[in-house]
């Protein structure tokens, strides 16, 4: 470790170093985009990791059909922008072909679901890498899990079964029909992902920012998007606020914060003084239990 | 500002949990919806308790079920002065392998101590740990200091009592400071009741030390993790090796050498995030361009032909078996050292190392999970590689069983 590099300095070069080895270890790696800020971050890491050249993988995106339209065009504009290969998969589609019932409810969720067209798309290109923006600090099974993760053909993680890794020697090989998640800034937190976004200069989706929006407040005061697959209730109370997003997941299970943040200084201000985690804040999937993401992960979600 | 990587070293009932939740806690680095969760839990393991602080770094339902940390869990908080990775580690002797990955990143160890208790065999093994992977700083942490009723005399005889054990350890840099996790004294605030005891406070001391890699951190070391060539109309010719500055600083018309095959060239060109630089130094990733069109592919070393490091195909080392499966002997296995990899075999084990003494006892014929063998191992292909003392990028190692592809033993280069 260099006593001169700043912490900032250090993170990126451990991700670029990841990065490098994935494409150096793997025959058909992919990068999961997603239009969030993280995804948008290991996009910029690429970006220094391999020009002149071209990414050694493609963009691949599961749009669940609830995905902020800002996101979409984010995620289009910059593929084009950078000529490099974008690769869309519907869960739309999977649940048609595989007959799969829809998410339900009030705020019907697709979380579940886009496991499958995840699994699908992997099998479909073969790919046997997957490159993807969790950090560890955002949920405590996910601090647990290795930056190189096998999983088995099912995409399960066996969290008792983890490779010991050690020092930066990345063990990649694997079995045919298996493949690993890749997690490069898995030592980043929400403040150094913004602090990067500031020192870099990269540009975000506009709801990343405040914006007014009408909402719905639910029971439990989560601020939670209108839109045409969230069904409206009698007795729900609507209102009209300056928020932002903390995290772009669906639009039906990702809730908004109340925010004054019209740049990243704002945003990086804010959360200094803000008291709630990030995924606290805004995804309700993980309030359903103790071990959800634990459960999730172990079925083949990222 | 600067990043510390340690790991803390212990027991539960040492106390480890409950003191990396108090310096998260003490900090401000838990988020209130987190502190809810964890009261709504801690209530419902026994009512009248206070807050669990252990309950924030086990993270799988198989360790909140059972009330142990099974496998490294990674924690992070800031301070104004620094940021901070925690590699929270089991301490039970049958997680030795989960300690030494946790380990292996880290600059600084804290390896906690029971007052009550005094030096363990847990504190010995987890001391010679630190030791094999070269921690650059060690802390020992005498904790749970306020049931032994603030005791000087109770916490200089421990003291004594370490100095005396690590002394053949050969501990970098040795720290040892009393607190108490969960009252909360000398973790982040000064206690009164430690009037006694006149040094630095555990954040204090953390915040503070100053950051450094052990052993010879000024050879340049390079290895090649990726061959860029975007083989377009306009960069027809470019061909760049995409890597990272182990250690030591690379500049432009240095003469180097190309390792295994020894053939001499020049550094025509460094880029750094697409612009040229004239240097580039210590963790830096950067493309490296060589004067003369020579055959370099991915593990191969460019290195400065003044500091040459050994390129052998047999080393001798110290490793730590991983896999639930012991060793068979002339099992084919692969040795990876960063991103250079090679078929391998383990020719010869020579010792076994006893991990409560650091001692050598006579090889009994089965190396198993996490035991430690001193060994002698022989490769297909010629590792360029320093000793791990001097190095500890290119001085380490993980063997790799080619049937499994499980990752079986980490090893260190004597």
């Amino acid at each position: 470790m260099n006593k001169r590099l700043d912490y900032l300095d250090e993170l990126e070069a451990e991700a670029i170093y990841i990065l490098r080895e994935v494409a150096g270890q793997f025959e058909r790696p992919a990068l999961l985009f997603s239009g969030g800020k993280d995804s948008i971050c290991l996009v910029h890491l690429a970006l220094k990791a391999f020009r002149p050249g071209k990414f050694p993988f493609p963009l691949v995106h599961v749009d669940t059909g609830h995905n902020f339209r800002e996101a979409l065009e984010y995620r289009d504009e910059l593929a084009k922008k950078l000529d490099e290969q974008l690769i869309v998969r519907y869960v739309e589609d999977t649940i048609r072909t595989k007959k799969l019932q829809d998410g339900k409810g009030k705020f019907p969720s697709r979380n579940a679901l886009q496991t499958y067209t995840l699994l699908d798309v992997i099998e479909e290109f073969e790919f046997d890498a997957c490159i993807g923006g969790a950090r560890r600090d955002e949920e405590k099974a996910r601090a647990k899990e290795r930056i190189f993760s096998v999983r088995d053909e099912f995409g399960q993680w066996d969290p008792k079964m983890q490779r010991p890794e050690l020092w930066n020697i990345y063990n990649g090989k694997i079995n045919k029909g298996e493949n690993v998640r890749v997690f490069p800034i898995s030592n980043w937190t929400e403040l150094d992902v913004w602090n990067y976004i500031k020192r870099e200069n990269i540009g975000l989706p506009s709801i990343y920012f405040t914006h007014e929006r009408e909402c719905i407040l639910t029971e439990n005061g989560q601020l939670m998007n209108t839109n045409e697959f969230v069904q409206l209730e009698e007795n729900d109370v609507l209102v009209t606020k300056k928020v932002r997003y903390r995290t772009v997941g669906d639009m039906t299970c990702t809730a908004a914060v109340e925010s004054e943040a019209y740049t990243v200084d704002d945003i990086i201000a804010e959360l200094k003084q803000t008291t709630i985690s990030e995924r606290g804040a805004t995804r309700m999937d993980d309030r359903i239990s103790e071990a959800a993401m634990e459960d999730r992960k172990k079925g083949g979600y990222f | 500002m600067q990043l510390l990587r340690f790991f803390t070293a212990g027991n539960v009932d040492d106390g480890k949990s409950t003191l990396i939740g108090r310096l998260l806690y003490d900090s401000h680095s838990i988020s209130t919806d987190i502190i809810e969760t964890l009261t709504r839990q801690s209530k419902a393991k026994n009512e009248n308790a206070g807050i669990d602080l252990a309950l924030l770094t086990d993270g799988l339902r198989a360790e909140r079920e059972q009330g142990i940390t099974i496998d490294v869990a990674y924690k992070y908080f800031t301070t104004e002065k620094r940021k901070f990775i925690i590699a929270d580690t089991p301490g039970h002797i049958q997680y030795t392998r989960n300690m030494f990955t946790g380990a292996s990143n880290a600059n600084l160890a804290i390896i906690l101590v029971d007052a009550r208790n005094g030096i363990t065999d847990q504190t010995k093994r987890h001391s010679v740990l630190s030791a094999i992977l070269g921690i650059p700083h060690v802390l020992v942490c005498i904790n749970k200091i306020d049931l032994v009723d603030y005791s000087e005399e109770v916490y200089r005889n421990i003291e004594a009592d370490y100095r005396a054990f690590s002394r053949n350890l050969n501990l970098k840099d040795l720290t040892v400071m009393p607190a108490s996790a969960l009252a909360g004294d000398n973790v982040v605030k000064k206690s009164e009741k430690l009037s006694w005891y006149q040094g630095q406070t555990l954040l204090d001391f953390l915040e503070t030390v100053e950051v450094s890699e052990s052993g010879r951190t000024d050879l340049p070391r390079f290895q090649v993790q990726y061959v860029v060539r975007p083989q377009t109309a306009a960069l027809h010719d470019y061909r760049g090796f995409a890597g990272h500055i182990a250690s030591g600083v690379y500049r432009k018309g240095q003469r180097v050498a190309v390792l295994p095959s020894g053939i001499e060239t020049l550094i025509d060109k460094i880029e750094r995030n697409g612009e040229e630089i004239a240097s580039a130094s210590e963790n830096m990733p950067v493309i490296l361009h060589l004067k003369d069109d020579v055959d370099v592919s991915r593990g191969n070393s460019i290195v400065p032909v003044e500091h040459l490091p050994k390129t052998e195909k047999e080393l001798s080392a110290t490793i730590c078996w991983m896999d639930n499966t012991a060793f068979i002997p002339g099992q084919k296995i692969l040795l990876q050292q960063n991103s250079f990899r090679t078929k391998a075999v383990i020719k010869d084990i020579a010792a076994k190392i006893d991990i409560h003494s650091y001692e050598e006892l006579p090889y009994d014929g089965t190396m198993k999970l996490n035991d430690i063998c001193r060994v002698i191992i022989k490769t297909a292909e010629p590792v360029s590689f320093d000793s791990y003392r001097d190095n500890r990028h290119t001085g380490a190692f993980i063997l790799i069983n080619e049937n499994t592809n499980n990752t079986v033993a980490a090893g260190t280069i004597h």
